[in-house]
C-alpha cells in the first residue's frame, strides 16, 4: 500500500486527526473557553452585536 | 455495517457533546450546523467547483442552477432579517478592489486544480480523498500567509464597501439580487445542453437544505456562513505555537482578530462549522455500504503541485475576502457587490484552471500486472 492508494477510510481519519491535533495544540496554548462568558445560544434576539469574525474581515 | 454506522453516529454525537460542554450552546449549535452542511454537501453531492467545470466542459448547468436557487432562497430571508436586526446580525460585505479581483481569479483557477473550493476541500478531505487532504494542509498555510499581506493587497486600487441595500435600499436591493440570479439562471439554461438544464430532485433538496443551514448559521452566529477565516486562524495558531510573533501583523493586531487569536478555536464561528463540515463528510463516507475506491493515484510531482495549489487557494481566498462560500454564496445572498464581482472573476479563472488541470495533475503509471 502506497500513499497514493491509501483507502478512503484512512485518509478521512487522517483529516480528523489533523483537526484533532490543531484543537489539542490550541487547548494546550490558550486553554478551554470560559463557559460563564459564553454567548447566548442565538445571536438573533440576543440584543448583542455580532462578535465573530468572517472571511470578509480586514 | 450496522456497527460501523453506530460508531460513526457516536463520533458525531461525541463531537457535538464535547463542543456543547466545552464552549456552550451556541458553539454546540454551530457544530451541528457544520455537520449538517457536511451531510448535505457530501450526501447529496452538492458542490461548487464541480458544476463550474460541468457547465464549461459538458454544458451541464444543473449544479450551477442549484447554486443560484440556494443563494436566492437565502437572500429572500436574509435581506429582511438583516434590515430588521442590523444590530444583532451582520452581512458578508467587503470592498471591491484590484487585489480582491485578482484573488478571485486565481482562486477560480486553483480550485479546478485541487478539484475543490473552500467547502469542497474540507468535504474532499473528510470523505477520504488524498488530494483534498493535501490541499487542506496547503489551504491552512495559504490563508494564514494571505492574512499577513492583506493590508498590502487592499492598499492597491479599491472601492469602498458597496452593498445593494446601501444603493437601492433593502427591499429593492433584494428584488435586484433575485432578478440578477434569475438572469444568470436563464443564461445557464440557455447555455446548457438539452437534458442537462434543470436540476434533478436531489439537487433541489440540497439547495433547500443548504439554504436552511446557511440561514441557521446567520441566526445562531449573527454572521453568514464562511470558511476561509477559520482556516487562516488555524494557520496563525500553528505559527504562534512555532514561535511566530503576530503582534506586528496589521491583520492579527486588529482587535477583533487578536481576540480570536487569544481565544479557543471552539469559540470561533467559522472554525466550528468547518470542523463540523469535515466530520459530516466523513460520516457520509462511512455510512455508505461501499466507501468508494481511493481517488486516482497521481505522480509525486502532481501531489507536490496539489500542495502548492492548496497554498495558492488559501492565499487567494484571503485576498478575495472569501471563497465560494464567504464571498460568492454569502456575499451575494447578503447584498455585497464584491460577491458578484467575485463570481465573474473566479469563473474566468476557473476556465483557465480547467485548461491547466491535465498538465498539472498527471495520473501515476499503473504498476505492472495491475488492472486498468
Amino acid at each position: 500500500m502506497t500513499l497514493a492508494t491509501l483507502p478512503r477510510q484512512i485518509v478521512g481519519i487522517s483529516a480528523i486527526a489533523l483537526i484533532g491535533a490543531i484543537l489539542a495544540l490550541d487547548l494546550a496554548r490558550v486553554g478551554a473557553p470560559d463557559l460563564f462568558s459564553a454567548p447566548p445560544a442565538l445571536a438573533l434576539g440576543s440584543g448583542q452585536a455580532p462578535t465573530g469574525a468572517h472571511c470578509t474581515a480586514q | 455495517m450496522l456497527r460501523r454506522r453506530l460508531f460513526v453516529s457516536l463520533l458525531l454525537l461525541s463531537a457535538l457533546l464535547f463542543t456543547f460542554v466545552m464552549a456552550g450552546p451556541r458553539a454546540g449549535l454551530l457544530m451541528a450546523i457544520g455537520i449538517g452542511f457536511g451531510l448535505v454537501l457530501e450526501g447529496l453531492r452538492f458542490g461548487f467547483a464541480g458544476p463550474w467545470r460541468l457547465i464549461v466542459v459538458e454544458r451541464d448547468g444543473r449544479g450551477l442552477l442549484a447554486q443560484f436557487v440556494a443563494i436566492g432562497l437565502v437572500a429572500s430571508v436574509a435581506f429582511p432579517l438583516l434590515a430588521a436586526h442590523g444590530g444583532e446580525l451582520s452581512a458578508a460585505h467587503a470592498p471591491v478592489g484590484l487585489g480582491m479581483i485578482l484573488g478571485a481569479f486565481v482562486f477560480g483557477a486553483a480550485m479546478q486544480l485541487v478539484m475543490g473550493c473552500g467547502s469542497g476541500t474540507l468535504i474532499n478531505a473528510g470523505s477520504g480523498n488524498l488530494v483534498g487532504l493535501i490541499a487542506l494542509v496547503g489551504f491552512i498555510g495559504g490563508s494564514f500567509a494571505g492574512s499577513l499581506h492583506l493590508g498590502w493587497w487592499t492598499g492597491l486600487a479599491s472601492l469602498p464597501v458597496i452593498s445593494v441595500q446601501g444603493v437601492l435600499g433593502a427591499e429593492t436591493g433584494l428584488y435586484a439580487t433575485l432578478v440578477g440570479l434569475a438572469a444568470l439562471g436563464a443564461l445557464v439554461i440557455w447555455r446548457a445542453a438539452p437534458g442537462k438544464r434543470l436540476p434533478p430532485a436531489r439537487l433541489w433538496w440540497a439547495a433547500v437544505l443548504i439554504a436552511a443551514l446557511a440561514l441557521a448559521n446567520l441566526i445562531v452566529a449573527g454572521q453568514p456562513w464562511g470558511i476561509v477565516y477559520g482556516l487562516g486562524l488555524w494557520g496563525a495558531k500553528i505559527a504562534q505555537a512555532g514561535g511566530a510573533d503576530l503582534a506586528a501583523s496589521g491583520f492579527w493586531a486588529n482587535p477583533g482578530n487578536a481576540e480570536r487569536l487569544g481565544a479557543s478555536i471552539l469559540t470561533d464561528v467559522t472554525s466550528l462549522t468547518n470542523i463540523g463540515l469535515l466530520l459530516g463528510a466523513f460520516a457520509v463516507m462511512r455510512f455508505r455500504a461501499e466507501p468508494g475506491a481511493p481517488a486516482q493515484a497521481l505522480t509525486t510531482r502532481s501531489y507536490a503541485l496539489v500542495l502548492l495549489a492548496g497554498l495558492v487557494l488559501g492565499y487567494s481566498a484571503r485576498m478575495a475576502f472569501g471563497c465560494n462560500v464567504g464571498a460568492f454564496f454569502s456575499g451575494i445572498s447578503t447584498g455585497s457587490l464584491h460577491g458578484w464581482v467575485w463570481l465573474a472573476a473566479a469563473f474566468v479563472g476557473s476556465t483557465l484552471g480547467l485548461k491547466l488541470r491535465p498538465v498539472i495533475l498527471r495520473p501515476a503509471a499503473q504498476p505492472k500486472g495491475a488492472f486498468a
